[in-house]
């Protein structure tokens, strides 16, 4: 018996639990998918937005600007990248002047520090490559930028490093509340179902939190909640060559309008450039395929933004799907005793999710969660060895305890064996090339793993001890060969 | 202080590192990052390497053999399984491998010899999903030919590249179906030889004027939507045609690897990709030589042992002190020559032009103009973008020129 089951291994999810662990009680993670942060988290803008874009009042304002203002300390502890690099809301016109002031004096409202409406020059002082026709910006100094699935992932990762346990491939397709407590089945057979044969999978569990982003109006029907309704929103972006991540210093928001948030052109934390998103309403929860007409909408708005955009430096391309609820808020209810749903938790999400596992934390001890401080409780994630951020001292240092340290694997990121086998020993355990991928970024540079893709496969292979044949991109069914050339 | 140090111990370091040899220096250190000399060359188990250089048909590995063969009898040192981290204007490499850790290298003389990689998916834009079943050409051919492994068993190339066409052939005697070769320009920029012998003879569809306009599938590829492009290379819409396959190869481009090169601040050609070099492949800077496909891509191996061994012997003579600049004649190119290497001459001697034509002609006349006359002129019944063209210039006829350039000229 568990005492808390955290439905979905997203961001909020996985903060969520992390914030559990440092307490003495039992907690496991439910996720449908073979790895973390396969959802929304795996796709979005990565912003640590200021918070004055919530309205006044809203669980999104409150919990963004304490989101906000809990980032440092908590990217630090996880030792996940994060910079507050300071957002410009630019505008074109008197129309958009009027927005930004508005903006402002919300910002201020919520608790937002050092916002500053500032003139087209200024702007442009600030990012010399926006375009010659702003007219004004919306300065925010505590704006910031994040990996959303290296957070997700160290989150996770910190949370069963501190005991908490992680079932993957583990969809939940029913729920049935028993007295004090719930049950929670999976029809997926799920890791080694062959051997095990532990078809259906159940969980018991004495509270649940639905944080299963797109899927969680779904969860809460599953456990009699009708009221809420989740749908995908599109959001197609654009990554540039590290090469053009100084084009821009912070990240440049488009003033909102009738027609919406606009393209973003942002910095990332690991020094690309970022364009998007698009935003496109849908129905179907897995369509993450990009489109002609979106690539092209983002090229064109983009280029009224920030002058000389280098489109040419496309590295790759990828659609996020945001998990629009039906409040316009984000959906913090507890339907019934002992079942918490974290839904809705659309931007500015990422922001908020140190707060939300705050907040949920304590809802459930407001429920009779006890909560007891562990004695042994470990805040700090065991830090990942990043070899090219290192000095020349740490990485000698490095080598000298690990060779794999000194073999470089991806030529584009400069990844090192070393690194790539610590994410696959390491809480939770890289499983595929894009679990490797999103933990030490091999893979993700220019050439987009044509060179280190074949040794990947091969590392994955020996450290799980599988045949190559076996081995995934991104879980079962998406294995990168079909069978040996000789026999 | 080492006399000459070369970053990479493929056909083009190899050969470089024969040439200085050759030519007296003896200081010589090769680092190579894989764990054998070779470079690409060790994948590519067809035949057709080494007719201009050595007169027979080679496979890539007997031919790389050769060279490396000449490295091991002349005792030159060679690092592997050493990746170099960065390279100072004034000749500092900084490396690493797993017994040293990081080491630092001064260097008389350094060849940038690191070659070229392959345009990868996320540059072209293609709509839809991202499933397995993606590759580019050369890492699926690392695949067949070095790990062992099919890819997938129907397939569609992108592409008509070298790579391309050579990995069709290879698919299909793997036992795969290769479904259909698109190619987005109405020509290929493969060799004539490679779609006469890779994909004529197995009978594989070359679509030109086509490309991929979609990828479908979720986990693994499931298909692809291609269609006929018009003359602005825009999809026609009507043209759209779906093919399921498991695997689509991308063959679309190698663009050279000269990370290292902007680290240490050479000047580049953004037509070729890589440094702007003299006739000695001497970059800007000092000292600092490159060759290869790290410098433009080249078709055929045998053409960047011999430009390499240019760069070879003009580095020792740089090391022993006997290159002085004469001159500084800059060569500009036309737009129907797309490029031309070297792109400088700093010393009065004959020199070979190496260029690219921008698009297919027929009945060309490449015209040399120095100061706005032409000063020597070579007719041509027929020029293409996949073929790598050259031209001889005498040293007389440069004489007391201050600009050149290379125009081409359609005498219909």
């Amino acid at each position: 018996m568990y005492d808390v089951a955290i439905i979905g291994a997203g961001v909020a999810g996985g903060l969520l639990a992390r914030t559990l662990a440092a307490y003495d009680i039992k907690i496991c993670i439910l996720e449908k998918e073979s790895d973390v942060a396969m959802g929304s988290t795996r796709a979005n803008s990565g912003i640590a937005h200021a918070g004055y874009d919530a309205e006044e009042g809203s669980l999104k304002a409150k919990l963004n600007v304490r989101g906000s203002r809990l980032m440092e300390q908590v990217t630090k502890e996880l030792g996940v990248p994060y910079r507050r690099t300071g957002s410009l809301v630019i505008g074109f016109g008197d129309e958009d002047r009027e927005t930004i002031e508005k903006l402002c004096a919300r910002g201020l409202r919520n608790g937002v520090r050092g916002l500053q409406v500032i003139d087209g020059e200024e702007a442009r002082r600030l990012e010399p490559g926006l375009s010659d026709s702003v007219t004004c910006a919306l300065y925010a100094p505590t704006a910031g930028i994040v990996c959303p699935y290296e957070l997700a992932i160290a989150a996770v990762g910190n949370a069963m490093d501190n005991g908490a346990e992680l079932m993957l491939d583990f969809e939940v397709n029913h729920i049935e509340k028993k007295e004090g407590h719930y049950e929670i089945f999976s029809d997926a057979c799920g890791e080694n179902c062959c051997e095990n044969l532990q078809k259906p999978r159940k969980v018991c569990a004495r509270y649940v939190v639905n944080a299963a982003g797109i899927y969680a109006d779904e969860i809460a029907r599953l456990a009699g909640d009708d009221s809420i309704q989740i749908h995908p929103r599109r959001g197609e972006y654009l990554l540039l060559d590290r090469e053009c991540g100084n084009l821009v210093s912070r990240t440049i928001f488009r003033t909102p309008s009738k027609k919406g948030k606009g393209i973003l052109i942002t910095p990332t934390v690991d020094g690309n450039l970022l364009l998007g998103p698009t935003s496109v309403d849908g129905e179907d929860k897995e369509d993450k395929a990009t489109t002609e007409e979106g690539l092209a909408q983002i090229m064109a708005r983009a280029q009224e933004n920030v002058k000389n955009l280098p489109l040419r430096k496309v590295i790759t391309s990828f659609t996020g799907l945001r998990s629009a609820g039906n409040t316009g808020d984000f959906i913090i209810t507890s339907p019934k005793e002992g079942f918490i749903n974290v839904a809705g938790i659309e931007s500015p999400g990422l922001t908020a999710a140190p707060a939300i596992a705050e907040y949920v934390a304590e809802m459930l001890a407001g429920q009779g969660l006890a909560l007891k401080r562990k004695e042994d409780y470990q805040p700090f994630r065991k830090p990942v060895y990043a070899f090219r951020n290192a000095s020349v001292e740490e990485k000698n240092e490095m080598i000298r305890r690990d060779k794999a340290y000194g073999r470089v694997v991806c030529r584009c990121e400069t990844v090192t064996e070393g690194e790539i086998v610590a994410a696959i020993r390491q809480n939770p355990p890289a499983r595929d090339l894009d679990g490797i991928k999103r933990r030490t970024r091999a893979q993700m540079g220019r050439c987009q793993g044509g060179f280190c893709m074949p040794y990947l496969a091969e590392i994955l292979a020996r450290e799980w001890g599988v045949p190559y044949e076996e081995i995934t991109k991104s879980g079962e069914g998406s294995e990168i060969s079909v069978c040996r050339t000789k026999g | 202080m080492t006399d000459l140090v070369i970053i990479g111990g493929g056909p083009a370091g190899m050969s470089a590192a024969v040439a200085a040899y050759e030519s007296g220096i003896r200081d010589i250190l090769i680092l190579e990052r894989d764990a054998q000399l070779g470079g690409i060359l060790q994948q590519c188990i067809h035949n057709g390497f080494g007719l201009h250089r050595f007169g027979e048909e080679l496979t890539g590995p007997e031919y790389a053999w050769k060279y490396e063969k000449q490295v091991r009898e002349l005792g030159i040192p060679v690092k592997l399984n050493t990746m170099v981290l960065s390279v100072t204007p004034d000749r500092v490499i900084t490396a690493t491998n797993e017994e040293e850790g990081i080491f630092a290298i001064e260097a008389r003389a350094i060849i940038l010899a690191m070659g070229c990689r392959e345009r990868p998916r996320g540059a072209l834009n293609i709509a839809g999903t991202r499933p397995a079943g993606i590759y580019s050409a050369g890492t699926a051919q690392k695949l067949v030919n070095r790990k062992g492994y099919l890819p997938g068993k129907s397939v569609v190339i992108l592409g008509s590249g070298d790579i391309g066409l050579i990995m069709a052939r290879r698919m299909t005697l793997e036992g795969a179906e290769v479904k259909a070769v698109c190619e987005l320009m109405p020509y290929s920029g493969g060799l004539a030889r490679n779609i006469e012998q890779c994909l004529n003879d197995f009978g594989i569809p070359l679509k030109l004027s086509h490309t991929v306009v979609e990828i479908h599938g979720r986990k693994r590829l499931e298909g692809v939507t291609i269609a006929k492009v018009d003359e602005n290379r825009r999809p026609i819409e009507e043209t759209k045609e779906y093919i399921p396959c498991d695997t689509l190869l991308l063959s679309v481009g190698l663009i050279p690897e000269n990370e290292l090169t902007l680290q240490a601040g050479i000047g580049m050609d953004v037509v070729t990709g890589g440094a702007v070099v003299d006739q000695d492949r001497q970059t800007s800077r000092e000292g600092i030589f490159t060759c290869g496909n790290v410098l433009h891509v080249h078709d055929l191996v045998d053409f960047v042992s011999e430009e390499a061994a240019v760069a070879g012997k003009s580095a020792a003579e740089y090391i022993r002190g006997e290159s002085g600049q004469e001159c500084d004649i800059p060569i500009g190119a036309d737009g129907k020559i797309r490029y031309t290497v070297p792109q400088r001459i700093t010393k009065r001697k004959d020199i070979t032009l190496f260029f690219r034509v921008a698009d297919i002609y027929r009945n060309v006349k490449i015209n040399v103009v120095g100061d706005g006359r032409v000063i020597h002129s070579v007719r041509k019944p027929k020029a293409a973008p996949g073929e790598m063209e050259s031209l001889l210039l005498k040293a007389p006829l440069f004489e007391g020129v201050s600009k050149l350039s290379l125009q081409l000229e359609e005498l219909g």
